[in-house]
């Protein structure tokens, strides 16, 4: 079936979310939608459903004109979405979760569990799912969730499939699944609408790019595409995925883990006895697929989660210290999960930006809590950070996540650091985001400071490494120099130790 | 839920200023104008729309169960209107013996007449207020504290001890037996917030097994000699010492400087919760206690001191009570204050000015209802359900809106809910 969308435009209030917007979808095509956050995307595909109403513009299936009343009418006609917030019940079993609004019944009313059962495997058996319509969804990993949510537009029989952004919470492997997954449907003849905003999967998988910014198309490409073009073309201006960087000057060990061991809550051993060492003035990244123990590795430098083993920060014992007093010797934290860790939503940017120092001066004077000098301190750091707020009494929880990361760097970077650890810190985030937090980063390194970085994008692990440990399984594949080749890089975060994959690269 | 029915994905924010698809236009919004009504207003706004909802529904309470309108309706179908005019007759004579019981009455001979139905209130509005504090403050971290009732207990007995058998000047005795009061409240609730602290243990359960505790503790003390009256079998403990009392604000009336407690303790949480590190914390700990954690906050040492000090709060309705109007210990000391506090502070939306406002409003209902059953007959717990009545209307939003029309979002007390169970 064919997509075609002419001159779509939406408009909330004086803001033009989708200017005259053409696009046009083959069958057995994958369309990439490449946007920054807040390009339009989204709401493109809303009016699509007949979520949000066009204000101009048409929808035309195999050159009809149709609208569709609820995303149910789109999928009666042929059109499916996976969103990147799952609609499964948790506690329901695959089959169970597919055939959800429409179940299959026997006399009675009865579900009939092997039919639909018997549905699940007819589509996982053609597309090559390996999906069990007995497994409880809330017991899959996120990839095979994902792979539920597919199955559940395709058991309808849909000819149209947008994905909006699925790679979102896929882990590398997952995503790699799920191109592989993608390019099975379209082959067999599926047109699909591919959202994202990751360069590197479009490279992979599009026949089509389609560019939006601003709500509207700057661009459309046919592969093979330079990414540095594509990525230009979103932010509208170059940018540099590389960032520059003088040559290190690299001092004494800061930040030193010794023999570091986390058993997770299930009893796992999530770290096997790490080393480390990080230096004054360098950044170490931690490289590694999603998973082998880079979160707990963090949490646990960190005091926020059990650990045995040694962690000194200039030589001074921190581990088994209360967290407080681990930031106290100088070390900044740039959680992974910025929305539940790193800021406070309900909070207002002035308040999140004084979470960790609200209780010293000038802040505070003894218990009283000086509103005055936390609202001067947010007011020097939103100029100073570029941090995107109508005040600086917004809550944080109305920011963009590029916003919001930038005030969580503001908070940590205010301090005066001996050691910042990032925890995949432009996780999420849109190009001009990202170019902001590395240059950032950067900067504190430049002045001294020891930088743990941990990321599960190799990209960004090239562009601010000056040594990269791959972990895998708890361990330390190998610590090498930052120029290392993506292929012995890869070998490593699959397992194989540094020597054997220097051999076999 | 259908499984194909996918809700919008909302647009992702980011600059330019994410859009926020415009509200669909509901059936009842007749009021076109679209003046905006500002954010501060709406909660009050919304609850002074709860509170005629709640009054209309008690009218109709108040109509059926009175006599003269049951005798009018049996003939009915002959003459309607003397039905009509008895119906309106009950509603007006019920509605105003409550307001002269609790704001003025009308029908005093005397200038101190006419203001004594403010003093009633301002008794009644009293443990409700200090009680409504110890409810809201964990509120605000994120716990729900349901065990008032015990706390204020609790905080009776010590008060009530240090009053009845020390013997101290005339401040100081009362200044002691005010802290007692505190300390064993604060005590009381300390047990709960440790329990949460060192085991996870649900506050929810341990303050409500901990009412029972102090209320059957309570029973037992009365009977041991050390608070059993002398010459006494029923449980009653010996008078308060004069120079224990909190002593009367108003000479013939009980209202007593328990009031300028409960205020300062109203002024003091507001001013812990928004204008101390301390509070920051609580704050921070009930909206997100992971970040807080990640922050360096210690969480577990946030539930003891918000525990601690709300049964301090507690603490101030319970040596109010014992000290200020009751001046003697008995089993029904806080004989479910504890409960209308959470109603108060699910009223004042957890917000100490609220809650003085909720306070207060409970206070006049409470005290007109008596005035309102001696005088006209009307039983006294038609109140007590426009009080439940004001609550459920202000936690269901949406019908309050529909009814009045308004287009105001916001201003419920959902948002409350998100400690509960925590």
């Amino acid at each position: 079936m064919r997509l075609e969308l002419k001159g779509i435009t939406k408009r909330f209030g004086t803001f033009v979310a989708n200017d005259a917007i053409d696009l046009v979808v083959e069958p057995g095509e994958v369309h990439c939608l490449l946007g920054e956050n807040g390009a339009g995307k989204s709401t493109l595909m809303n009016v699509l459903f007949g979520l949000l109403h066009a204000d101009d513009g048409e929808v035309l299936l195999d050159d009809r004109p149709v609208t569709f009343a609820s995303p149910r009418a789109a999928l009666a006609a042929g059109i499916g979405m996976v969103n990147q917030h799952f609609m499964l019940v948790p506690v329901f079993t695959v089959a169970e979760n597919v055939v959800l609004g429409d179940e299959p019944t026997r006399g009675g009313g009865v579900l009939d569990r092997a039919l639909a059962a018997r549905r699940v495997r007819d589509v996982s058996a053609r597309f090559g799912f390996e999906l069990d319509p007995e497994a409880i969804v809330g017991d899959l990993p996120v990839g095979v969730q994902q792979r539920v949510e597919i199955v559940k537009s395709l058991v309808h029989d849909a000819k149209i499939l947008i994905l909006d952004e699925p790679t979102a919470v896929l882990t590398p492997q997952e995503t790699d699944e799920l191109l592989v997954i993608m390019r099975g449907l379209a082959d067999a003849g599926t047109a699909i609408v591919f959202i994202t905003h990751k360069l590197r999967e479009v490279a992979a998988i599009a026949d089509r790019i389609t560019v939006i910014r601003r709500g509207r198309v700057v661009g459309q490409a046919v592969p093979p595409v330079d990414t540095a073009e594509l990525a230009g073309l979103m932010v509208g201006r170059d940018v540099t995925l590389t960032v520059d960087k003088q040559p290190i000057e690299s001092g004494e060990v800061r930040l030193c883990v010794r023999s570091l061991t986390v058993v997770d809550e299930r009893g796992a051993t999530a770290v096997a006895g790490i080393d480390l060492d990080v230096r004054a003035g360098e950044i170490l990244a931690v490289a590694g697929v999603q998973g082998n123990g880079q979160t707990e590795l963090c949490e646990a430098i960190l005091g926020l989660r059990p650990a045995t083993g040694s962690v000194t920060v200039d030589g001074a014992e921190v581990l088994g210290r209360p967290v407080r007093e681990t930031l106290d010797a100088g070390v900044g934290f740039i959680p992974e999960d910025r929305s539940s860790d790193g800021i406070i939503s309900s909070f207002s940017v002035a308040e999140n930006l004084i979470l960790d120092i609200h209780d010293r001066a000038p802040f505070a004077s003894g218990v009283a809590y000086r509103l005055d000098a936390c609202r001067d301190n947010a007011v020097s750091r939103v100029d100073e950070f570029d941090i995107r707020t109508t005040s600086v009494d917004a809550t944080a929880g109305s920011l963009s996540g590029g916003n919001q990361q930038k005030v969580v760097l503001a908070r940590e970077l205010s301090r005066p650091l001996r050691v910042l650890i990032a925890s995949q810190p432009t996780r999420g985030l849109d190009v001009g985001s990202i170019e902001y937090v590395h240059r950032r980063v950067v900067r504190e390194r430049d002045q001294g400071t020891a930088v743990l970085v941990v990321s599960t994008e190799l990209d960004e692990v090239l562009a601010l490494a000056d040594r990269i440990a791959v972990m895998y399984g708890g361990r330390v594949m190998g610590v090498v120099p930052g120029d290392t080749s993506r292929d012995v890089l890869g070998l490593m975060m699959a397992g194989i130790p540094l020597a054997e994959a220097e051999a076999e690269a | 839920m259908s499984a194909t029915t996918a809700p919008p994905n909302p647009p992702p924010p980011g600059p330019p200023a994410p859009p926020t698809p415009p509200a669909p236009p509901t059936p009842v919004d007749a009021s076109a104008s679209p003046a905006r009504i500002p954010t501060w207003l709406r909660g009050p706004l919304l609850t002074l729309c709860a509170l005629i909802l709640a009054l209309a529904v008690g009218a109709i309470l108040i109509a059926v169960s009175d006599e003269d309108v049951r005798a009018a309706a049996a003939y009915f179908g002959a003459r309607p209107g003397d039905t009509l005019s008895a119906i309106v007759g009950a509603v007006a004579d019920a509605y105003a013996a409550l307001f002269r019981g609790a704001v003025l009455d009308t029908r005093a001979e005397s200038a101190a007449g006419l203001f004594a139905p403010i003093a009633d209130t301002l008794l009644f509005a009293t443990p409700l207020i200090a009680g409504g504090l110890a409810v809201a403050l964990p509120f605000k971290a994120g716990m729900f504290n349901i065990g008032a009732e015990g706390q204020i207990a609790i905080a009776a007995v010590g008060a009530a001890y240090v009053g009845f058998t020390c013997q101290l000047p005339l401040v100081i005795h009362a200044v002691v037996a005010v802290v007692a009061g505190l300390v064993c409240g604060a005590v009381w609730g300390g047990i709960a917030g440790v329990l949460r602290a060192a085991t996870g243990a649900s506050e929810v359960i341990t303050t409500i097994m901990l009412n029972y505790i102090a209320r059957f503790g309570l029973l037992y003390l009365l009977s041991t000699e050390a608070f059993l009256r002398p010459g006494r079998n029923d449980p009653i403990s010996p008078p308060i010492a004069d120079s224990a009392a909190l002593p009367a604000l108003l000479s013939g009336s009980r209202l007593n400087v328990g009031l300028i407690l409960a205020i300062l303790a109203a002024v003091f949480t507001w001013w812990l919760l928004t204008r101390s590190t301390i509070g920051f914390r609580f704050r921070a700990v009930g909206a997100n206690p992971d970040a807080a954690r990640t922050a360096g906050i210690s969480v577990p040492r946030a539930y003891i001191g918000v525990m601690l000090i709300a049964g301090a709060l507690a603490g101030v309705a319970g040596v109010s009570q014992v000290l200020g109007s009751e001046r003697v210990l008995t089993t029904g000391i806080s004989a479910g204050l504890g409960f209308d506090a959470i109603t108060v502070a699910l009223l004042g939306r957890a917000n100490p000015v609220g809650v003085v406002g909720a306070g207060l409003l409970f206070g006049a209902l409470n005290a007109g209802a008596i005035t309102m059953q001696a005088q006209t007959g009307t039983s006294l717990d038609i109140v007590t359900v426009i009080q439940a009545l004001i609550v459920l209307f202000i936690a269901a939003p949406e019908l309050v809106r529909r009814v009045f029309r308004l287009r105001v979002t916001g201003g419920g007390i959902g948002q409350l809910s998100k400690g509960w169970n925590a």
